[in-house]
């Protein structure tokens, strides 16, 4: 499938130039292969190859064979499926597992609906709306590295930080925000979401225009309003785009690492270790060389649970867009 | 490791080889843009004055949210990047209560070195730039154009990365930065810059883009040109590069954005502080600066990204939209 699919349409458009003839004999010599252009296709591919082989195809070998070893950086032994007994029975993977499920859920909630909804918004807009799509996307430029620094300061539990001055002009006493246990992960799911709402609006944005507009006239001629159309025309139209949203999503916050390790580094009490911080942790925490064989034993079984998403997503995506 | 950015790239390129379409093509510019006339609210109900009571209002409304999210917290940096720490610390709103500082501008390039490392993160920068632009190219040719006997075979190798995560790569990755295979420890790649490029450059994403655009070029083109004596080398260099130039343009931002953000890796594979790029630096040096300082260490940080928007605010938005056409 992978292999055969994006290859119709540059056949279709004209045969390879260097293939041979089908039928008539051709001596292979280097000769012939030189003047094919076999040498040209080789300088080619080879950077490519070189790179892949080394920084990709290898390592993912790698990991899979690491999984089932003790290995320090000198000597590797085989130690069967125990690096996998080992951290499944680990309560701080279940931890962690439970909090990244907790990240991935309430990111759902907060920062789901939110870009659809200002999406939905924004598409009524007749003016300005280049200013509208700049202002919303912002946030995803700015760094992410300093984006979780300034809100981490916007986090002060000091009354008079950033956001707690903000919450004082109504009224509301001040918060703990990240150095609590309990308000910690809502934090940075909140920071999350800001982050990288711009991107889901611009794509919402896109996707809203592909919605035939007969279809508003007909549901207005049935007598409709504005919120029906939206609940009845515009939400079944986008369900694809939805759908395939929704698992992209979920596949990027199953890797969540930037904001639990700058933000709280995992704490407070382990509220906001995620399974990549645990990887992280298990591999490179301890600068003498970590436990190489436990934290791939960790990334594979995660990286088969992401596979799988990665897979659907590539089947439903195929299947709309070829209907 | 997983940045919106990136996110955007998967989607593309998920898209452009899904969809089996060109990107680049003008029809989506425009519609992002160009709105089409009739939506959910009709024009005869954009007559009625209730509606248009409420349309004004969600107009307001959105603007003032949008700009308080969008610009707010840039706004706020770049003032607090200037006023003494007290102020920020008592009054985070008020305006330059007891002056501004522009002091602490000179002192965060100076005294901590954010010139270095900025100096630094464009040096990744531009590095990620040519190594993924050069592999995203000339693979893309071999695969599209050229097109040996064997390019099915590592198509499917390259897309097969796809569904592989980049996490499960992070621990092995790591060791053969630091023991190159082959090579052993004497090789180590650790600190050196290569070790940032050279695997952000095994992006099948890019590949795939650029595989698809050129997928889509008119082959009598090509053909001409080989009618009139080019070889394969001047058919890519003076007649498909530069007929990809849309393409080469998301690649680029794409690749230094997401060098420019990237955290975790360069942490790993650059532990010398002096060849760290910002994105690294800036959380170390955080415990022994003082905040005003901080501060304008971290607007400056946002410079470049930002004028980068501002710059190429139609690449970024329409890369960011493409996205969203799976069904288009």
């Amino acid at each position: 499938m992978t292999a055969t699919l994006p290859e119709r349409p540059a056949a279709a458009a004209a045969p390879p130039p260097a293939a041979p003839p089908a039928k008539r004999k051709i001596r292979r010599t280097p000769l012939t292969w030189y003047r094919g252009g076999g040498l040209a296709n080789l300088l080619f591919v080879l950077p490519m190859v070189f790179v892949f082989f080394f920084f990709s195809w290898s390592p993912i070998v790698q990991s899979v064979i690491m999984s089932l070893q003790k290995t320090n950086l000198l000597v590797s032994e085989w130690v069967g499926l125990d690096n996998y007994l080992t951290v499944l029975t680990d309560p701080q993977l279940g931890r962690a597992v439970i909090n990244t499920v907790y990240f991935a859920v309430l990111a759902l909630l907060f920062g789901f609906p939110l870009p659809l909804f200002v999406a939905v918004l924004m598409s009524e807009v007749r003016r300005g709306k280049g200013l509208y799509s700049a202002l919303a996307y912002l946030p995803v430029v700015i760094p992410p590295v300093v984006a979780v620094l300034l809100w981490k300061f916007f986090y002060s539990a000091d009354p008079s930080g950033v956001f707690n001055t903000v919450l004082g002009w109504f009224g509301i006493p001040a918060q703990p925000w990240i150095s609590s246990a309990v308000q910690a992960m809502p934090s940075l799911v909140l920071e999350a979401t800001w982050a990288a709402a711009g991107g889901s609006i611009i794509i919402y944005l896109a996707a809203l225009l592909s919605v035939p507009p007969e279809l508003y006239d007909a549901a207005e001629v049935d007598g409709a309003g504005i919120w029906r159309k939206v609940w009845h025309v515009t939400l079944p139209q986008l369900r694809g785009i939805l759908f395939i949203m929704l698992i992209l999503q979920v596949i990027a916050t199953a890797q969540v690492f930037l904001e639990p390790f700058l933000f709280t580094g995992g704490g407070p009490a382990g509220a906001t270790k995620t399974i990549l911080l645990y990887i992280y942790d298990k591999a490179f925490r301890n600068s003498l060389g970590g436990d190489y064989g436990e934290a791939t034993a960790v990334s594979v079984l995660l990286a088969i649970v992401l596979a799988i998403l990665s897979w659907l997503y590539f089947k439903l995506t195929n299947r709309w867009s070829t209907s | 490791m997983t940045t919106s950015i990136t996110n955007a790239e998967r989607r593309e390129g998920m898209r452009g080889f899904l969809s089996r379409r060109g990107v680049g093509g003008g029809r989506k510019r425009d519609s992002i843009d160009d709105m089409a006339e009739r939506s959910i609210v009709s024009a005869s109900e954009r007559r009625r004055p209730g509606t248009r009571f409420g349309m004004s209002l969600t107009h307001v409304f959105l603007f003032v949210s949008l700009t308080i999210a969008g610009l707010g917290p840039i706004l706020w940096l770049a003032k607090s990047a200037v006023t003494p720490t007290q102020d920020t610390l008592q009054q985070p709103f008020a305006l330059w209560p007891n002056g501004i500082d522009w002091a602490n501008l000179s002192t965060a390039w100076n005294d901590i070195h954010i010139d270095q490392y900025f100096w630094n993160t464009i040096i990744i920068a531009a590095g990620a730039w040519f190594s993924q632009l050069f592999i995203a190219t000339t693979a893309g040719y071999a695969l599209s154009v050229l097109r040996p006997k064997y390019a099915p075979v590592l198509n499917a190798l390259v897309l097969a990365t796809l569904f592989i995560p980049g996490i499960v790569l992070l621990v092995p990755l790591y060791l053969t930065i630091v023991s190159p295979p082959l090579l052993g420890r004497d090789a180590s790649m650790l600190n050196n810059y290569l070790a940032v490029w050279l695997p952000m450059a095994a992006n099948a994403f890019n590949i795939l883009l650029v595989k698809r655009f050129f997928d889509n070029l008119p082959r009598e083109v090509f053909e001409a040109a080989k009618t009139d004596g080019a070889g394969p080398f001047r058919l890519f260099w003076s007649i498909v590069l530069p007929m990809s130039k849309p393409i080469l343009g998301v690649v680029s931002v794409f690749a230094i954005i997401a060098a420019w953000k990237d955290y975790l890796w360069p942490k790993l594979v650059l532990p010398d502080p002096a060849v760290q790029p910002l994105s690294v630096r800036l959380p170390d040096v955080q415990s022994q600066t003082e905040l005003d300082v901080f501060l304008a260490a971290l607007a400056i940080a946002t410079l470049i990204p930002i004028a980068m928007f501002l710059v190429f605010q139609s690449v970024f938005l329409r890369s960011a939209g493409l996205g969203g056409a799976v069904k288009g």
